[in-house]
């Protein structure tokens, strides 16, 4: 939702990025504010993922160029453990698996971790089981979750729900969800989804990586951008969403590139 | 490797510093001269002085072994002084005889003795360099007719008993280390639980080697007469020297009809610098012999320290339904070389053992697990599982499992499961993500990885172990 008195939470402006030495973001701007959900789309490939990663601070991504202030934190001088506890937010794409560390024991750690950095108290076990059972009606989770192992053994789906549990726990000012629908049959994207909606505040803001509009039907997006070859190409309402997935995104490349010729023409003119 | 990881790993020994007590030193050199003078230093019987010789004779004649996954320069036994004791009082009525700089030292180590012995009701058997100092708790264990002495003590006060087991398990010619030892060993401990007796608390002895260049050569015997039970813990550190020390001890346990004994180890002896200089050579030899029918023994290690760590705590299934347990977790680190494991060899019929152990290298250390079960023609409906898994962490590390199984019944039914994982990068960033740092995370790893093997620890040991997993692999991964 957007507000007239919100604040912005994170600004990214010319951000370049590389992996393994390849280019993958090449000059990125964006702005997200708080109480706002933004959806970035974009064919396989543009960069999307990276993005998200490079925000949360992946060693495999080395930023090139740009700035990104994160509530008014240099983002790029932070460690990866730092930015998650100044309150961003990456729900994996792939979430990994941690044998023989039980969810629990997991969940409370990172609960505890964040709790400690905002000086408040840590929870003791039972007082976190609580909590836990409590947030995990949410996603509809059956307790058993938390006495397995972090996501071994977890279909897509219970993956995917895992995630979102943990952001409802953690409260992060900014949560990027990244392909948080792909892998979901239709009743776990809808209870994913309402999650992610009852996370939804004035507060905090919440960035949807996805590659199709399916999970927009269900959480619903004040902003759309497009995403094409490492830059965001269009930004739009939640309408964009539906013309996307209607026409595709070659329409977009076609339309940037006649903008581009038509520059060109005037600069030679 | 990541810098993280490196940093978390390359933690310097946090165990090294060396205490001032005036130590009375033998001449360097092993001779029959050398066993002479240690057997009358210690005053002891001639059936004792004629075990030795025995010994002796036999290692002259054996091969120090090859086939280990393990490389090290060849030791020289002639450069090792075999007969090192802290000057002092010799007879102790109460704590407060022993020398105060001596238990500094435990404080340092961080085995407050009286705290222990108040709150913990742990009765420790103090060695001090092949000397045992200090024997707690004796009175209120000799009331239930248990003997938990030094070995020196035993072998004058109780010398029947330890004539009629010293050897029967580890035989004097066994090995070259076990033969070594039966040689020269100076000093150990001595447990013995009579029939129908439940050790009513925890026995512990810590192990501690202070004088530069000597070899160490304690020997270990607990008996458990039919019926009784008892679980025994002994821990090791060892302070920070450059010359690498050869540590080759003998543990034999025997249990009876219907006996039970549980032994627990965690050791941490001086494993070398990052660059592998210095750090102790761990040549051991532990065996049980499940004798009696029903009976149990149990192994259970925690090995993180020594460069080189050679050691097969095994059990020989020789009652009808005995049980051999090994449960093990074993940490390289920088340039450490582990190869252990252990054998389970079934005789008796309905012959139970299992065998859990978790290897973890890290740096470019290289951890071997080796373990031999064997079933022999007798030991109809034995079974054994084996579970080995490796995690390795960086990519410099090495595991390896060497299995070896020999069934000649057909009835035995054996089993082998082996897994091999990584501490990723993933796995980090995933934790890093949720504000954990990589020290937190790999901790939380390694915990989990080796939860089966520590949920057999006796409480307080395995609170110990768990701090010095994360002790031992601070700056290792990333």
């Amino acid at each position: 939702m957007i507000y007239q008195d919100s604040k912005t939470i994170l600004e990214v402006r010319g951000l370049r990025a590389t992996v393994n030495g390849i280019e993958i973001l090449k000059g990125l701007d964006f702005t997200v504010k708080s109480g706002e959900v933004h959806a970035i789309m974009g064919p396989n490939g543009s960069g999307k993922s990276t993005f998200a990663k490079v925000l949360a601070g992946h060693s495999a991504y080395e930023v090139t160029a740009g700035t990104a202030l994160f509530e008014g934190c240099n983002l790029f001088e932070l460690e990866a453990e730092e930015r998650a506890r100044a309150g961003l937010f990456l729900g994996f794409q792939y979430p990994i698996e941690i044998p023989g560390v039980a969810n629990s024991q997991f969940l409370r750690l990172t609960y505890n971790t964040m709790q400690v950095q905002r000086g408040n108290e840590e929870l003791d076990p039972l007082e976190f089981d609580d909590l836990v059972r409590e947030k995990m009606k949410l996603l509809e989770m059956s307790p058993d979750f938390l006495d397995r192992s972090v996501n071994e053994g977890f279909s897509g789906g219970e993956k995917k729900r895992n995630e979102i549990l943990q952001m409802a726990l953690l409260e992060p000012r900014l949560g990027v969800l990244d392909e948080t629908d792909s892998g979901l049959d239709i009743d776990a994207l809808s209870i994913v989804a309402n999650g992610v909606n009852q996370l939804a505040n004035k507060n905090d803001a919440i960035v949807l990586v996805t590659h199709y509009q399916r999970l927009l039907n269900y959480i619903v997006p004040d902003f759309v951008h497009v995403m094409d070859a490492g830059r965001i190409t269009k930004t739009g309402g939640k309408d964009l969403a539906l013309e996307l997935e209607e026409r595709g995104y070659d329409w977009i490349a076609a339309e940037r590139q006649a903008a581009s010729e038509a520059m060109a023409g005037e600069v030679v003119a | 490797m990541s810098e993280v990881l490196q940093n978390l790993v390359n933690q310097p020994y946090k165990h090294g510093f060396v205490t001032n007590i005036e130590s009375d030193v033998a001449e360097k050199g092993l001779s029959e001269d050398t066993i002479r003078m240690i057997s009358s230093k210690k005053n002891e019987p001639q059936w004792l002085l004629d075990f030795r010789l025995k010994s002796y004779q036999a290692w002259l004649k054996m091969e120090e072994p090859e086939w280990a996954n393990i490389h090290y320069p060849k030791i020289d036994l002639q450069a090792i002084s075999y007969f090192a004791s802290p000057k002092q009082k010799p007879k102790l009525n109460s704590m407060d005889e022993v020398d105060p700089e001596l238990l500094r030292t435990f404080e340092k180590l961080g085995v407050p003795l009286h705290e222990r012995m108040a709150l913990a009701g742990v009765a420790v058997d103090v060695i001090f360099d092949s000397v045992s100092v200090a024997t707690t708790y004796k009175d209120r264990l000799a009331e239930v007719g248990i003997i938990f002495c030094s070995m020196s003590e035993a072998v004058h006060e109780h010398p029947e008993l330890v004539q009629k087991y010293l050897g029967t398990v580890v035989p004097t010619g066994d090995n070259f280390f076990a033969a070594l030892n039966s040689a020269v060993f100076t000093d150990g401990s001595f447990c013995f639980i009579p029939k129908g007796v439940k050790c009513p608390m925890d026995l512990s002895t810590y192990f501690r080697i202070n004088t530069e260049e000597t070899g160490q050569f304690e020997r270990t015997l607990i008996v458990a007469e039919e019926g009784a039970s008892v679980s025994y813990l002994e821990g090791c550190t060892a302070p920070a020297f450059s010359s690498n020390q050869l540590h080759a001890a003998v543990v034999e346990l025997v249990a009876l009809d219907d006996a039970d004994i549980k032994y627990s180890t965690v050791q941490n002896w001086y494993a070398g610098d990052e660059n592998g200089i210095g750090g102790v050579y761990n040549f051991v030899t532990k065996r049980g012999m499940a004798q009696g029918v029903n009976s149990r023994i149990s192994w259970t290690q925690v090995e993180t320290g020594s460069a080189i760590t050679w050691k097969y705590p095994s059990v020989i299934l020789r009652g009808d339904n005995s049980v051999g347990e090994f449960y093990s977790v074993a940490v390289t680190n920088h340039l450490q070389q582990a190869d252990t494991g252990t054998k389970m060899v079934h005789i008796g019929k309905n012959t139970r053992s299992t065998i859990v152990s978790k290897g973890i290298s890290a740096g470019r250390s290289n951890n071997s697990y080796r373990g031999l079960v064997k079933i022999g023609p007798p030991a109809d409906g034995a079974r054994n599982f084996s579970q080995c898994d490796s995690m390795l962490i960086g990519d410099q590390s090495g595991a390896n499992t060497f299995p070896y199984i020999q069934v000649r019944n057909n009835s035995a039914i054996v089993e082998h499961e082996a897994s091999t994982s990584k501490i990723g990068e993933d796995q980090l960033f995933y934790f890093a993500q949720r504000g954990i740092d990589a020290e937190a995370a790999v901790s939380m790893i390694i915990n989990g990885f080796c939860k089966d093997v520590f949920q057999q620890l006796p409480m307080e040991f395995a609170v110990e172990a768990t701090q010095l997993l994360g002790l031992k692999l601070e700056g290792s991964v990333g």
